[in-house]
């Protein structure tokens, strides 16, 4: 018993008290101006040591002519290319991997722009960072010790669940693993454990809270909801708090950077605190990679100052935001507007990346069907619908319905395979879809999302 | 036994399932002057195929084609019945004791009694099979 509490006691800081904020780690919370900056770029310099041990940096750092010594400063880092998805991707599945492979103790994976997942991995250390990171966030919303938090995410690869569910257990909260699936199962738990945090996607939560309507189960002991992995409007948060008696918290994450957590919401929720002390954040202008100045839109990039056995420099997030400078009155610094779009095609579909490329993969690999493709988003009854429509080869066309039936369920199945959702496949005739002479644009996103 | 006489052309289009698309098929026919002898659609999950059987299986398929469409031609078989009541159960009894499955049928009226189109597994020991057992098919002469 005395061991373990020793244990317990070396990875759990004092939760603070002031006023009304209650912070996990104040003092780094806090951090700012020079000593903020003395911890980043102490941190940034052991993540350049770390990342000369991947290949990919030794051989990126040689081709530009950069002393891996010569990053010492906070702006040093614009001299380092960027790290793109499409490197993760080519160094499947270890390349990345700074440790033996023995003290990576978990991997995940995400959705990679074609055929092959991007994998990320922990070392234990990653791992008890990340819980931190994460009961810095459920501390900063009011959670602890005492509340029920269900966990209404993917428990498999994706790093939504498991990623929520340690550091909510470090934080001291009774944890719900329910996972996705079953709804009425999950609105009977809530009730019947009487869960006061929820944590899934924005469009499950109101799918959820309609259920729960239709059934007439009174989900009062509900006062707050986490939603990620998906953009969602103001208007949607308007809607999710009238119908669940909630206050709704915006989170931002990916896995490449450990997984949800990187940034939150406090209780202002006028922007996301993003933990400066584990990364650091640019800005710039996706098309020709300039920093944008402050208060000007542009692709978030991230340089995770923390991670062990994965680092990166410069990482290309994709998504698009914005610093906000001015101070915030939690006391946190640190923010960044709500996402506001995607500086590349990826979508996100109930919460799973997914990349039109993936898409061209599958469809490739299959003679029966030709290279167009259209993809239409919808979001029906709060979730969301992704339609392909693909055009039948001339020459496979037997005359027979049966035939194109068999291939329909094959392709529906193929792509389930390859981007992990549920798609529907209306095989349309040849020489029917648009074709595109310059850049194609095949996606129509018919949601209203942002 | 013969039985290539007895196999007729079926002219098969792929279609998605939206409106004015029968509408251009027929009209491209009416433009080529094809007859439609007997038609029917059958329908999938947003697309379905129609079957025709036409009095020139040839030049359909060709303007067909030409305007975009996917054609296939499929071989089926015509069985004459009875226009009167037990008139199919008589054809549906031969077939049934003779073992041969239908993957699909349709079947018009007209002028000169009743027919019921075939779409089985293996046409040629079909044609035998309902020859034997004494019932009438028709010669694709009869439709081409």
């Amino acid at each position: 018993m005395l061991q373990s509490d020793k244990v317990f006691w070396l990875f759990l800081p004092n939760t603070m008290t002031r006023g009304m904020t209650q912070y996990w780690d104040e003092s780094m919370e806090r951090l700012n101006g020079p000593d903020l900056k003395e911890i980043q770029e102490k941190r940034l310099r052991n993540t350049v040591i770390q990342a000369m041990k991947i290949g990919y940096y030794q051989k990126k750092f040689k081709e530009s002519g950069i002393k891996p010594e010569s990053i010492k400063k906070i702006d040093d880092i614009t001299k380092v290319p960027f790290t793109m998805k499409k490197d993760l991707r080519e160094s499947y599945p270890f390349g990345f991997i700074a440790v033996p492979i023995s003290d990576v103790i978990r991997i995940h994976t995400t959705s990679g722009t074609t055929g092959k997942p991007t994998v990320v991995g922990y070392t234990k250390k990653d791992l008890d960072n990340w819980a931190g990171l994460i009961a810095r966030n459920l501390t900063m919303i009011g959670l602890k010790k005492g509340d029920v938090f269900q966990n209404m995410v993917n428990y498999g690869m994706f790093t939504g669940g498991l990623g929520f569910h340690y550091g909510a257990e470090l934080c001291g909260l009774t944890v719900i693993p329910s996972a996705t699936g079953n709804t009425k199962r999950q609105i009977e738990m809530i009730h019947d454990f009487s869960v006061t945090a929820i944590h899934c996607t924005p469009s499950y939560a109101l799918h959820l809270s309609e259920v729960a309507e239709e059934e007439k189960t009174d989900l009062s002991s509900l006062k707050t909801g986490i939603f990620g992995a998906e953009p969602w409007s103001e208007t949607m948060r308007k809607e999710l708090e009238d119908a669940l008696g909630i206050t709704a918290f915006d989170s931002y994450g990916l896995s490449e950077l450990y997984g949800p957590g990187v940034a939150f919401e406090c209780e202002e929720r006028d922007g996301l605190h993003i933990w400066h002390d584990s990364y650091l954040v640019e800005i710039i202008d996706s098309k020709t990679g300039e920093q944008c100045t402050d208060g000007e839109r542009g692709e978030l990039v991230v340089t995770p100052l923390v991670k062990e056995a994965m680092p990166l420099l410069r990482y290309r997030t994709g998504d698009v935001t914005m610093k906000i400078e001015d101070g915030c009155l939690c006391r946190r610094a640190g923010r960044i507007e709500r996402i506001t779009g995607r500086s590349d095609d990826m979508l996100v579909i109930r919460g799973i990346n997914v990349f039109p490329s993936q898409i061209e993969h599958v469809l490739l690999s299959r003679p029966e069907v030709g290279n167009q493709f259209m993809v239409y988003v919808d979001r029906i009854n709060h979730l969301d619908e992704l339609t392909i429509e693909v055009e039948v080869n001339r020459e496979f066309f037997s005359g027979e319905l049966h035939d194109l039936a068999n291939l329909q369920n094959k392709l529906v199945k193929t792509l389930h395979d390859a981007l992990e959702i549920r798609t529907k496949v209306k095989l349309v005739e040849p020489g029917s879809l648009p074709r595109f002479e310059g850049k194609a644009k095949r996606v129509i996103d018919r949601r209203e999302i942002y | 036994m013969e039985t290539d006489e007895y196999c007729i052309k079926q002219i098969s289009v792929f279609s998605e399932n939206k409106p004015g698309r029968l509408a251009a098929i027929a009209k491209a026919l009416m433009e080529k002057k094809v007859n439609i002898l007997a038609f029917s659609i059958a329908e999938a999950d947003g697309f379905g195929v129609v079957r025709a059987l036409v009095d020139k299986p040839e030049v359909a398929h060709s303007i067909l084609s030409s305007l975009g469409f996917n054609v296939a031609f499929t071989e089926v078989i015509a069985v004459r019945m009875k226009d009167e009541p037990g008139g199919l159960y008589d054809i549906a009894e031969i077939l049934g004791n003779a073992g041969i499955n239908i993957e699909y049928s349709y079947a018009y009226s007209g002028k000169d009694g009743a027919v019921l189109i075939l779409r089985v597994d293996n046409s040629k020991d079909a044609i035998e099979k309902i020859i034997n057992l004494g019932a009438t098919l028709l010669k694709s002469s009869r439709f081409h």
